[in-house]
């Protein structure tokens, strides 16, 4: 039972501490990415030395490095909005502003418990499974709590006492209404391919293969809904060029009356849903964790002839972790990439874009996909 | 005929005859793609290079257009026109001989001039204190053209100038013979009057980079 509970939370740690890991590093990646997409060199002058009995010129030798490299300034963000003064407008609701970055934060890595993150682990007689919460209808659980994390940002909005924050809140209530839709609508599609709602289940079943080569991922399977999905999951994390709830130029946003670590918060949910998103696309359409042509007892080389290059349990185990994981970097990279690519929509283009393209396209794509499974069921049968 | 509003017009008239986005452009994946394309292509051709360059490779292809201001300095025109300063003799004592030509074209009115005789009889006077206001300065570099000994020029390639205050702004002439001889957050003194001799005595500085150089100054 202990170390029923040992294991849980060992899980637990691994998944809280990557995903926080992922979003805090964000802020250096974001810095350095678009620095390299646009011929700059970006930050790298934060940087700070210890003491001689600290370690002295060797670590200071090392932190110059890292400083050089962009990455202390994520600590020097973390300090100067921990020692910020924390601001609560005189029109404001207290307790509900000091709520709504909780909420925010809290649904976002919520979602995380269902997601598959590696295969089971057989050691010493135990079957370890590297997903926090094995919820048989995982899918929906993590669409149902990505629509609550809608909450926090609303109520932000509302509770600021700020006619902008209101603006930014509703704004964000609007677009992730309209492209929740859509992105719902997109995955029953592939939902009705794999034939279940469980994520572990959705992810083992892209381990097989079409013609002996090419792996049974989603994205081959359903390219149409893919891409749907990555845009509307692309709206749902509220960035360029879908950043209407905060507008910089325009309005500032839901935000506009947060300060020091509340906004902090804020901050990292928009990170964190970023590390979702990726997750959830890896998860649904590239595979999850498999690796191709990696069966539990070896790779099976499509141009092998039936030949195993044979890999022990715990490699199997360690290349899906590793193979995850790459992928979901792979992801915030991409995400990243057309954050700093793409301008900004229009208010009335991005409800367009939801409401009268991506919403009837899942749909057709749920009809065509019904009646490719029904003809490919009457065939079997 | 060819007003503003005329231009407009015809773009209106015109805007029929715009080519039509065919359905596939219209989807507007090509252009995402495309775009996608050229920031990615920057961003991998800059990761190469910067990781090339840490271990000496490829040092000619630069892999950013950024000047990592104050470390290294801007390369700047041979023309630009930077601080003022004033010439020397090989003994120290200005060029100037007082005439008062840039003090009287200044269009800002920002140099103040008092001149006494010198004891040369081949030279008519020298400067006994001259102050340039910097924060009025307009930098039109009419003090130079109008100089008639070449005793001040604009070419210290000094164009950082900063100052916690109005008066910091102030050059007076022990910093304009020896530019840079001034520690920054000191606030000058007013129309300080030197004779000959204390000229020959101030603490002599380098003369400036040549035009066009791109190194920090030393600190």
């Amino acid at each position: 039972m202990l170390i029923d509970l040992a294991i849980k939370l060992g899980v637990c740690a691994l998944v809280l501490g990557g995903v926080l890991n992922f979003a805090g590093m964000q802020t250096w990646l974001e810095r350095k990415q678009s620095a390299l997409m646009q011929d700059r060199i970006g930050a790298n002058r934060a940087y700070f030395t210890v003491p001689w009995w600290l370690g002295g010129a060797p670590v200071n030798w090392v932190l110059r490095k890292l400083g050089g490299l962009g990455i202390l300034n994520a600590l020097a963000d973390v300090l100067k909005l921990l020692t910020k003064e924390d601001f609560i407008p005189a029109q404001g609701d207290k307790f509900l502003h000091t709520l709504a970055p909780g909420l925010a934060v809290f649904f976002a890595l919520m979602a995380f418990v269902a997601i598959p993150i590696g295969p089971t682990i057989h050691l010493f007689g135990r079957d370890i499974p590297l997903q926090v919460a094995n919820v048989n209808a995982g899918l929906l659980f993590v669409l149902a709590l990505a629509s609550i994390g809608i909450y926090g940002v609303i109520l932000a909005g509302m509770v600021s006492g700020n006619n902008l924050a209101t603006i930014g809140g509703l704004r964000a209530a609007s677009q992730m209404l309209a492209y929740e839709i859509a992105l719902g609508v997109s995955l029953i599609g592939a939902v009705i391919w794999y034939g279940s709602l469980d994520l572990q289940i959705i992810v083992e079943r892209q381990g097989h293969l079409f013609w002996g080569w090419l792996p049974a991922w989603g994205v081959f399977v359903q390219p149409l809904a893919c891409l749907i999905f990555m845009t509307a999951a692309l709206a749902e994390t509220k960035r360029v060029p879908f950043d209407l709830p905060e507008g910089e130029p325009e309005i500032i946003g839901y935000f506009t009356e947060y300060s020091g670590m509340k906004f902090g918060l804020f901050f990292l949910t928009d990170f964190v849903e970023i590390v979702l998103v990726s997750a959830l696309t890896t998860t649904l359409f590239f595979g999850g964790w498999q690796v191709p042509y990696l069966s539990p007892d070896g790779f099976h080389w499509p141009w092998a002839h039936g030949a195993i290059m044979l890999v022990s349990h715990l490699a199997y185990v360690g290349l899906g972790l590793l193979s995850f994981t790459v992928k979901v970097v792979a992801f915030i990279w991409f995400f990243m990439l057309i954050r700093w690519t793409l301008p900004r929509f229009r208010y009335d283009q991005l409800m367009h874009l939801g409401w009268k393209v991506l919403f009837p396209l899942s749909l057709a794509n749920l009809a065509v996909t019904s009646v490719m499974v029904v003809i490919a069921r009457a065939g079997g049968s | 005929m060819n007003s503003l509003s005329d231009q407009l017009l015809h773009r209106i008239r015109d805007a029929h005859k715009r080519r039509q986005l065919t359905w596939w452009e219209r989807t507007y994946l090509p252009a995402i793609a495309q775009g996608l394309w050229v920031t990615s292509t920057h961003f991998w051709r800059n990761l190469f290079l910067h990781i090339a360059h840490r271990v000496g490779l490829f040092r000619n292809l630069p892999a950013s257009v950024t000047v990592q201001y104050p470390d290294q300095m801007r390369l700047t025109a041979s023309r630009l026109r930077t601080r003022h300063r004033l010439t020397k003799r090989a003994d120290g004592t200005p060029r100037c001989v007082g005439c008062m030509m840039c003090e009287t074209v200044c269009p800002a009115r920002c140099i103040y001039i008092v001149a006494a005789e010198h004891p040369d009889p081949n030279i008519e006077k020298f400067p006994k204190s001259f102050d340039i206001d910097l924060g009025k300065c307009v930098y039109c570099g009419y003090c130079v053209e109008a100089c008639p000994e070449d005793a001040i020029r604009m070419d210290t390639q000094r164009h950082d100038i900063a100052a916690y205050s109005r008066d910091g702004m102030w050059l007076d002439i022990k910093e304009l013979l020896n530019p840079g001889s001034r520690p920054f957050p000191i606030t000058p003194e007013k129309f300080v009057q030197l004779t000959l001799e204390e000229f020959k005595t101030l603490p002599q500085t380098p003369p400036p980079p040549p035009p066009g150089g791109g190194t920090a100054p030393s600190a």
